[in-house]
C-alpha cells in the first residue's frame, strides 16, 4: 500500500518517497521543518490513508522513555496493601501500559506518532533505541517480554530544539519539510477551501509571500497561519481589490493578526509602512 | 557505484554510517524508488541525511557523483543533440510560429545562432550554471515571450524537471555556518550542562521513599533529596567597541542567551585585547575598572572562560608592553591572556569573523596560538564545538 497524500493533505514527491520507504522498511520516520508546515498532520493523514489506527504520544519536557513502555503504579499498590485488598498479590495489576505497549499490542498495524521528541530530555531518544529497533521490551516486574505483533509505522516529529543523538538518527529515515512553493501552496489552499474565489487566493498569496520575504521578521508566517488568515478573509468577505491596493497607508494587510504573531513584527511593518509613505 | 557514492559522501563531510548505507540498499532491494532518478535521490537523502544542515552538502556530492546521469535524464544542458532539439521544437511549435521562424531566416539559421550562443554562454559562465536562461525575451530559453523562441528545458509532462532537484540546492540557507538567533544559541549553550544535586534537601525522592517504605513494612518513610541544578560556572569576556561594532548584534544575542542559560555567569568587557583591567559597565569604564588579577583571584579554577572578540588588531597590541591603543599597559596582552589560561583550564575564544578570513590577519593567528587552538567561529557550528571543548 502506498501513501500518495490524501484529499486533505498535499504531499510533495520527496515526502511520499520518504513515507513509503519508512513504511516498507518498518523504520521510524523523523520529520523536521518550520513550525506550521504540517508535521503532526502528516501522521494523522498517513493513518487515514493506510486505514490504520493512530496512537499519539505527545512528548513534554518531563516525559520519560519508560512512560511510553509502562509504569509501575507503586502508590496504588501501597494503598491496596494497607487496605488489605487481594489485588495486591498480583503485581501485574499495577502495571500501567504506555503508548508504545499499546502500539505493540494493536491487532492492526498502527501508526504511532511521537510528537515533538525534542521537547524531552537529551537522553530520551537513547532510551528508546532498542525498543524502536527490535520493537520489543522487557517488563521487569512481571518478567515478561512484550513483542510487537505488527511493527507499527512510527512517525516522529521534531522542532529542532535539541539535537538528537547519532545512534538514534541512524535508525530513522529523515525528511525535512521545506516551506511549500507557490504552486504547492495553491494546492494546499484548494484542499482546505475548495472553490475559494480564485482572485482572492491569488492576491492573498501575493501578500503572504511578500510578508515572508520581509527581512528581519521574528516569526515568519507559515502554512497554518495562511490558512487561518484566509478563513478570516472569507468570513469578513474582504474584496480582492483591497489586498491589491498598493496604497502606502495600507501597507499592513487587513486582519494581519493572523499572520504576524508578535508585536515586534507588527512594529517592523508599521515602520516600513511609515518609511514607504515618507519616500513618496 | 553506490559504494563510491558512500565514500564520496564521507569525504564530502556528510556524516553517514554503514548502518544508514545498508538501510538504503535494503530500500533499493525492496523496490521503493520506481526506477526514477528523482526517487532515488529522495530516498537516499531520506536514508543518509539526518540533519537539514547537511542537505546542501549532500546535494553537492550527489550532483558530483551522479554527473553521468544527467545525460540519461531528459537533458536540458548545453550538449543537447541537435536532432533532439529539432524534434522538440516541432512538437511544441504551432504552424503559426513555424511560419514566423521561416520569416526570421529559417530554422537552420536559428539553430546555428543558438549553437553560437550556447558556446558563448559556456565560455562566460565557467563552472557556473549551464542553463540558457528562462523567462527572457531572447529567442532562446524557456517561458519567453518571443514567438520564435526555442523552448529549452520546458518539459511537456508536468513534472517540472527542467532543473534537476538536487542542482537547485534549496537547502543552502540552513547550512550551519549561518549566524544565529537567540533560540539556537540557547540550544547550543545547553551542551554545557553538568547537573548535580547540591544544597538543602528540597525534593521528594519517590523511588527511595517507596523502597524505604517497603523495607519499613508498609509504614511511610519520606526521603528527600536536594534539587538538581546546573552547576556550570561561566566567565564571559566581551570585546567591545571599535571593530566589534559590526558584530554587536551577534554578541547581544549570545549575551542574552547566555544570561538566560547559566545561573552562575559573570561577564566583563575589554577593548581589543585583554590587559590588566576589565569593566562591567561600559558607561563607567574609566572610573570603575576591575583589575584582571582580581578577577582571576576571585573566581576559582572551576569556572569556564569564554572570550568573545574579533582579535583583529595590530600585532603590537598583543606582544608589546604599552601596545594598547587606549592606555599605557605595563605588561603585554599576551602575558595577561597566558595568566588567564593558566588559571582556567577550560577556556575558548569565540570569533565573530568568519573562519575563512582568519588566515589573513596575523593577530587572529597569534591569538589562535595563544589559545592553544581553541578559537571557534561565532556560528552555530563553532559554538557547538566550543561548548564541547568546555565540557571536556
Amino acid at each position: 500500500m502506498k501513501f500518495e497524500g490524501t484529499k486533505d493533505y498535499v504531499a510533495t514527491e520527496d515526502l511520499m518517497v520518504a513515507v513509503n520507504a519508512s513504511v516498507a522498511l518498518e523504520r521510524p520516520l523523523l520529520i523536521k521543518g518550520e513550525p506550521g508546515t504540517g508535521k503532526t498532520m502528516l501522521a494523522i493523514e498517513v493513518a487515514k490513508a493506510l486505514d490504520a489506527p493512530l496512537i499519539e504520544w505527545h512528548i513534554k519536557s518531563t516525559t520519560k522513555a519508560q512512560q511510553g513502555l509502562y509504569e509501575y503504579d507503586a502508590v496504588s499498590r501501597l494503598r491496596d496493601s494497607q487496605l488489605g485488598d487481594d489485588r495486591v498479590h498480583d503485581i501485574g495489576n499495577y502495571i500501567v501500559r504506555g503508548k508504545l505497549w499499546e502500539a505493540f499490542e494493536s491487532d492492526k498495524r498502527p501508526v504511532l506518532l511521537i510528537d515533538e521528541i525534542d521537547k524531552a530530555d537529551i537522553e530520551f531518544p537513547n532510551d528508546l533505541l532498542l525498543e524502536l529497533d527490535r520493537m520489543e521490551f522487557f517488563v521487569y516486574e512481571t518478567k515478561k517480554t512484550i513483542k510487537a505483533e505488527h511493527r507499527p509505522i512510527i512517525i516522529i516529529t521534531s522542532n529542532n530544539e535539541k539535537e538528537l543523538p547519532d545512534a538514534f538518527l541512524r535508525r530513522c529515515f529523515f525528511h525535512y519539510i521545506r516551506f511549500p512553493e507557490r504552486d504547492v501552496m495553491e494546492n494546499i489552499v484548494e484542499v482546505h477551501y475548495p472553490g475559494l474565489k480564485r482572485k482572492l487566493v491569488a492576491e492573498a498569496l501575493n501578500v503572504f509571500f511578500e510578508i515572508r520575504d520581509v527581512p528581519g521578521l521574528k516569526k515568519k508566517p507559515s502554512t497554518s497561519e495562511l490558512i487561518d488568515w484566509l478563513k478570516l478573509l472569507m468570513a469578513e468577505d474582504v474584496d480582492p481589490e483591497t489586498l491589491r491596493t498598493r496604497d502606502m497607508k495600507k501597507l499592513i494587510p487587513p486582519l494581519h493578526g493572523a499572520l504576524l504573531k508578535n508585536e515586534q513584527d507588527v512594529h517592523l511593518f508599521e515602520r516600513l509602512a511609515f518609511m514607504a509613505k515618507r519616500d513618496k | 557505484m553506490f559504494t563510491q557514492f558512500f565514500y564520496d559522501l564521507r569525504t564530502g563531510k556528510v556524516p553517514v554510517s554503514l548502518k544508514e548505507y545498508l538501510m538504503l540498499l535494503e530500500a533499493m532491494e525492496a523496490g521503493i524508488p520506481a526506477y526514477k532518478v528523482e526517487d532515488f535521490y529522495y530516498l537516499s537523502r531520506s536514508a543518509l541525511v539526518k540533519d537539514e544542515r547537511n542537505i546542501d552538502k549532500f546535494d553537492r556530492v550527489f550532483a558530483e557523483t551522479f554527473k553521468g546521469l544527467e545525460h540519461i535524464d531528459d537533458g536540458v544542458e548545453a550538449e543537447i543533440p541537435e536532432e533532439w532539439l529539432q524534434k522538440l521544437a516541432e512538437l511544441t511549435m504551432t504552424e503559426h510560429e513555424k511560419a514566423q521562424i521561416e520569416a526570421m531566416g529559417g530554422w537552420e539559421k536559428l539553430m546555428e545562432e543558438l549553437k553560437k550562443r550556447l558556446e558563448e554562454q559556456e565560455k562566460r559562465h565557467q563552472g557556473g550554471s549551464k542553463w540558457i536562461g528562462t523567462a527572457g525575451t531572447s529567442p532562446y530559453g524557456a517561458h519567453g515571450y518571443n514567438p520564435e523562441g526555442v523552448r529549452i528545458g520546458q518539459d511537456k509532462s508536468r513534472h517540472r524537471r527542467a532543473v534537476k532537484v538536487w542542482d537547485k540546492r534549496e537547502y543552502k540557507n540552513l547550512d550551519d555556518s549561518v549566524v544565529l538567533g537567540t533560540r539556537n544559541i540557547k540550544v547550543a549553550l545547553r551542551r554545557l550542562r553538568r547537573f548535580a544535586r547540591d544544597g538543602a534537601d528540597l525534593e521528594l525522592d519517590m523511588p527511595d521513599t517507596i523502597k524505604s517504605t517497603a523495607n519499613n513494612a508498609g509504614f511511610l518513610e519520606i526521603k528527600m533529596v536536594p534539587e538538581r541544578r546546573n552547576k556550570i560556572k561561566v566567565l564571559i569576556f566581551f570585546d567591545i567597541g571599535g571593530s566589534m561594532d559590526d558584530h554587536i548584534r551577534t554578541c547581544e544575542e549570545l549575551f542574552s542567551a547566555a544570561t538566560a542559560e547559566f545561573k552562575h555567569m559573570e561577564y566583563f568587557y575589554f577593548h581589543n585585547f585583554l590587559y590588566e583591567g576589565v569593566w562591567k559597565d561600559n558607561y563607567r569604564r574609566h572610573s570603575d575598572k576591575l583589575s584582571t588579577s582580581e578577577v582571576i583571584n576571585t573566581y576559582g579554577p572551576d569556572y569556564k572562560v569564554v572570550i568573545v572578540g574579533d582579535a583583529t588588531m595590530s600585532p603590537y597590541e598583543i606582544v608589546y608592553p604599552g601596545g594598547s591603543v587606549e592606555h599605557w599597559n605595563e605588561e603585554s596582552g599576551q602575558v595577561w591572556l597566558e595568566r588567564l589560561i593558566a588559571q582556567y583550564k577550560h577556556a575558548v575564544w569565540l570569533n565573530p569573523v568568519p573562519e575563512r578570513h582568519w588566515d589573513y590577519t596575523p593577530s587572529v593567528q597569534m591569538t589562535h596560538q595563544l589559545m592553544e587552538g581553541r578559537m571557534y567561529g561565532l556560528t552555530l557550528d563553532g559554538l557547538d564545538k566550543a561548548m564541547r571543548e568546555l565540557n571536556r
